[in-house]
């Protein structure tokens, strides 16, 4: 069962879905308090994140730093815009690859759903270039061919 | 003739109705403009157009046939754009799948302190 969708909204947007068993709040929570952060936001299994500086405040700062036992690393940095506790986050980010990629403008909102909640982020598709470097650093994680199914975003 | 696809010409392509449901139809079989046309209530001349724009993102290509000129996927040019999306979606899914159980760990811990 996948829980995920991911859909191309026009040729901006990508469009990301995702229903978890727990409360806006504490959803919103693990999505803002870095002690919390660090233990999910980690991308490709190996990594950790040991800096992770998040503000959760309009101009707030975000910084967080990856690395992986074989001494790979990355950072992203950001700045909060629009914060709704527990319903809505504004924000732009962008990654340092080394060189920074474009500016990524992401909205993520928490509607409750019952016991639960549904996320919904909307982030800007990042250029051809930037994707070919994020491709690039995700194959030397050693990424499997998984085939998403046309129908995904047929749909 | 584009037979390198491009990604954001490719994603534009897509942000059409009537472009995904050809590219949807195609997934079944090679068709001509007259088949493709069938079940949209436009004209053939804008079928063609959207089968320009498909043909010109690297997604579909097209072969002579005498007068017919059917159009087929074009593989490279939907592994492309699903390379990325695939990368995406590996990274989403095991960060959520480890948020699920910093939710889970979450509750009780805010049991306590409520009492």
């Amino acid at each position: 069962m996948s829980k995920l969708t991911i859909e191309t909204e026009g040729d901006r947007y990508v469009v990301v879905r995702r229903r978890f068993a727990a409360s806006p709040e504490a959803v919103y929570r693990a999505h803002t308090e870095p002690e919390l952060i660090q233990k999910w936001l980690l991308g490709p299994e190996g990594w950790t994140m040991p800096v992770c500086i998040n503000e959760a405040r309009p101009k707030g700062q975000i910084r967080y730093e990856w690395t992986n036992e074989k001494g790979g690393g990355f950072y992203l940095t950001g700045e909060y815009i629009e914060l709704q506790p527990f319903s809505r986050i504004v924000h732009v980010e962008r990654m340092f690859l080394p060189d920074p990629t474009p500016d990524n403008l992401v909205e993520t909102r928490f509607e409750a759903d019952g016991d639960g909640t549904w996320m919904t982020m909307r982030m800007t598709l990042p250029d051809a270039e930037t994707r070919k470097v994020m491709l690039a650093s995700g194959m030397e994680h050693g990424m499997e061919a998984s085939y998403v199914r046309l129908e995904t975003f047929l749909i | 003739m584009q037979t390198q696809p491009n990604l954001d010409t490719a994603f534009a392509a897509l942000s059409d109705p009537i472009r995904r449901a050809i590219l949807a139809r195609l997934t079944e079989s090679e068709a001509t403009v007259m088949e493709l046309a069938e079940p949209f209530a436009v004209t053939q001349p804008a079928i063609s157009r959207h089968l320009k724009v498909l043909e010109g993102a690297g997604l579909i290509l097209r072969r002579v046939e005498g007068t017919r000129r059917p159009c087929r996927l074009s593989e490279a040019g939907i592994e492309a754009i699903d390379q990325w999306l695939s990368m995406l979606r590996k990274a989403l899914a095991a960060n959520y799948n480890r948020l699920d159980q910093v939710l889970a760990e979450m509750k009780p811990e805010k049991g306590r302190k409520t009492r």
